[in-house]
């Protein structure tokens, strides 16, 4: 008796919680026209919402800016636990079979199961899950690449490297002549990075097998990339400080750091960070472990999706086809957002390099051809706890000055430990 | 509310009259207290349980699993590396802040000291930034890169000092929360001293007393009760850290995002989505820090508050 007062209680205290701190924003007018919510923090997304909002007058999407990555998954289960979720959501690939193993995302294939040929193979893939289900449609990629401090490589007479033999070797030419500066860092702050070298060196750290998942966060290619850097950083020739703190944007700005292996988004970072380098970056494939058969990985990267809880889930459905299909749509996500579209279409359109990049004027021609060599990866239902894994990890390692190999050891428990204790089935 | 029945003349009105004076305070009490603590102690004898893969809709249930929870909790070795990573942080900050704030209480108490309400502003004026931002300042002076304390150990050709180094980590964090939590004690204490009668002083000093005397055999001691006080509260405080270290853990390899056992439920409930063990180390952190709040009291309560009957 008392615990069920107590349940009803505490229901109905959350409940008025959750209400206050919504503001009742997903309510509808009775008649009028049909109102979305869409939580998303792709910069200046809002303006391609209001061309929507323009041709669209029976569907009114209210765009409600968020903080990014990680941050929006837990608001998003939290408010799906709290039967009180958006209409749509900005998620990442890594975080969809997250979402979606908590009942957070709808499936959506009867409404964007068509859009399927605009996009590669490898990219749809990621949003059904390798079943028969869509649960999100792809907007944007991160393809890998290597951006580099062309003047400064050329004071020093550096060469691009090509293989991470050359980039080992380009690494320490760098510091033999001038000792204060790095070609690049070890990051324990970005397990996205880390998983995206991985993806490059073929590795796989979530498999299905019927109703069983596989585990291999320390297989043989992920301990390639860790020996390889644990060697980098033993003998100094690369720094390991995290990357985005204040220290890093500093490195950058002043020419401390003269590499970064970033992604195609990288541009609107470095002129966020490093303003006053503007024009001296140049970027270019990432170094290759096989050079015949170049490849690369994805860091970042998202979708839109359509939450279970939705009572509108077909208008919903609609609108994140449209944002991410429609020529409009996606010609100002990339001028607005400076996004790399996933919809092929797009991705060949882009003349323009990017602001930051006015030496380079082929940016997105390369572009395209480095994302062509993408290479597939299967996410985990807990991405969550495999990288909260690496950052403590990969952080303790470093610090300590120990090897990186015995960190994915951890990574791997960490990762195989929740999922049984949340019942998963798990084998190899 | 006996004595208020009584003079109530015995009517119905009367009798309600009390419980309506206290009802706000209960209802609030059993709204944002009671109630959350016991929904706390609700889930933590609770998990969810995954069939199959895990990817498509209602393969989650809530199961019953009893005490399992906190069996996990005690037996995780990363929350007890956490809790004496506190009890390390704890050693270094608490005696430096209680220390420099009963010296700032009795400076300040002394007679011949000049510009008393401006110093005591002073001193004060940290406690009023959040911790949050105190870390992000510390961050920037911390980072070898950017702090201006090592551009100057570089210009005189002297070894840098990292503290963001694992040890140095201790003091850093300690150093965070001495800048912070010193005025704040230093007003506690100082009011303290203020309501010490001033004839005592006069006594000591016709005894011959010199003012550090005063300071070491009458005001001191006469302070015992608001420093039992103050180390409680500071005490409490260490146990909970939490904003400052997940503030600097971006910036170093030096710190987890479990280094204590808040920021590990913190990770627990929101990292992992798994608020049912959340809640079970939240529980049990609560009765550790009661049994070290009540432990500390009754050891002291004899000694400091022995004359106060």
């Amino acid at each position: 008796m008392r615990l069920d007062i107590a349940k009803k209680a505490v229901a109905v205290g959350l409940g008025l919680t959750l209400l206050a701190a919504c503001g009742g924003g997903t309510e509808q007018a009775a008649d009028g026209p049909v109102e979305l919510s869409f939580w998303a923090w792709a910069p200046n997304i809002d303006k391609v919402v209001d061309k929507w909002n323009a041709s669209h007058p029976d569907t009114k999407v209210v765009f409600s800016k968020q903080a990014q990555g990680d941050d929006l998954v837990t608001k998003l289960l939290t408010s799906a636990k709290g039967g009180n979720p958006p209409d749509l959501a900005q998620v990442e690939y890594q975080a969809l079979p997250t979402l979606v193993s908590n009942d957070v995302l709808a499936d959506i294939s009867e409404g964007a199961a068509s859009a399927k040929d605009k996009f590669a193979p490898g990219i749809w893939d990621q949003v059904t899950l390798g079943g028969s289900g869509v649960y999100a449609v792809p907007q944007d990629s991160g393809p890998m690449m290597f951006y580099y401090r062309a003047d400064l490589f050329e004071q020093y007479g550096l060469k691009v490297p090509t293989t991470w033999d050359q980039y080992a070797q380009t690494a320490r030419d760098l510091r033999a002549k001038a000792s204060d500066k790095f070609l690049g860092t070890f990051s324990s702050n970005d397990p996205g990075w880390f998983a995206g070298l991985v993806q490059q060196a073929g590795g796989s750290w979530w498999s299905v097998e019927g109703d069983t998942w596989t585990v291999s966060v320390d297989d043989a290619a992920t301990k390639k990339v860790a020996q390889y850097w644990s060697g980098l950083i033993a003998e100094g020739a690369v720094d390991k400080t995290p990357m985005y703190t204040p220290e890093w944007n500093k490195a950058l700005n002043d020419g401390t750091q003269i590499g970064w292996l970033s992604a195609v988004w990288a541009p609107g970072v470095l002129q966020g960070n490093a303003e006053s380098t503007l024009g001296k970056w140049a970027m270019a494939p990432m170094p290759q472990w096989d050079a015949s058969a170049p490849r690369t990985g994805n860091w970042g990267g998202s979708t839109t999706a359509v939450t279970a809880g939705s009572k509108k889930q077909k208008a919903a459905t609609e609108f994140a086809v449209w944002l991410n299909t429609d020529p409009t749509a996606v010609e100002a996500l990339v001028t607005e957002s400076a996004i790399y579209p996933a919809a092929i279409s797009a991705q060949e359109a882009q003349a323009k390099p990017p602001a930051f990049f006015p030496n380079q004027p082929d940016f997105y021609t390369q572009a395209a051809k480095i994302a062509a060599t993408s290479s597939g990866f299967t996410w985990g239902p807990n991405v969550n706890v495999t990288y909260t894994a690496y950052k403590n990890a990969m952080g303790e390692a470093i610090s300590g000055g120990a090897d990186l190999v015995p960190a994915l050891t951890k990574m791997q428990t960490a990762t195989v430990d929740d999922m049984k204790a949340n019942g998963f089935t798990v084998g190899g | 509310m006996t004595s208020m029945r009584v003079s109530g003349r015995g009517g119905a009105a009367p009798k309600v009259a009390p419980y309506a004076f206290v009802a706000p305070a209960v209802v609030l009490f059993l709204l944002v207290f009671a109630l959350p603590i016991a929904y706390t102690v609700y889930l933590s004898l609770f998990r969810t349980e995954v069939k199959g893969l895990g990817l498509g809709l209602g393969n989650r249930t809530e199961v019953f699993v009893g005490l399992d929870n906190y069996w996990r909790a005690l037996t995780d070795s990363e929350l007890g590396a956490g809790a004496l990573r506190v009890f390390g942080y704890g050693a270094i900050l608490v005696p430096t802040m209680l220390g420099l704030a009963l010296v700032f209480a009795l400076l300040l108490d002394e007679e011949r000291v000049r510009a008393r309400g401006f110093s005591r502003i002073a001193i004060f004026l940290p406690y009023a930034i959040p911790g949050v931002i105190a870390s992000l300042l510390w961050g920037f002076l911390y980072l070898p890169g950017t702090s201006p304390f090592n551009q100057m150990l570089r210009e005189l050709s002297l070894p840098e000092v990292n503290l963001l180094s694992p040890t140095g980590i201790y003091f850093a964090l300690a150093n965070i929360a001495v800048w912070g939590g010193v005025g704040y004690n230093m007003v506690v204490l100082y009011t303290a001293l203020r309501s010490i009668p001033r004839d005592l002083y006069e006594a000591a000093r016709i005894d011959g007393c010199t003012p550090l005397q005063i300071a070491l055999r009458i005001k001191i001691p006469l302070l015992a009760p608001a420093l039992v006080l103050t180390s409680l509260f500071s005490i409490i405080a260490t146990l909970q850290v939490f904003a400052e270290p997940t503030t600097l853990a971006p910036l170093t390899n030096s710190l987890s995002l479990t280094w204590t056992p808040l920021m590990k439920v913190y990770q627990d409930a929101f990292g992992r989505g798994d608020i049912y063990s959340a809640a079970a180390t939240s529980v049990l952190i609560a009765l550790v820090m009661f049994v070290i709040s009540f432990g500390l009291l009754r050891i002291t309560r004899s000694r400091a508050f022995g004359g106060e009957r």
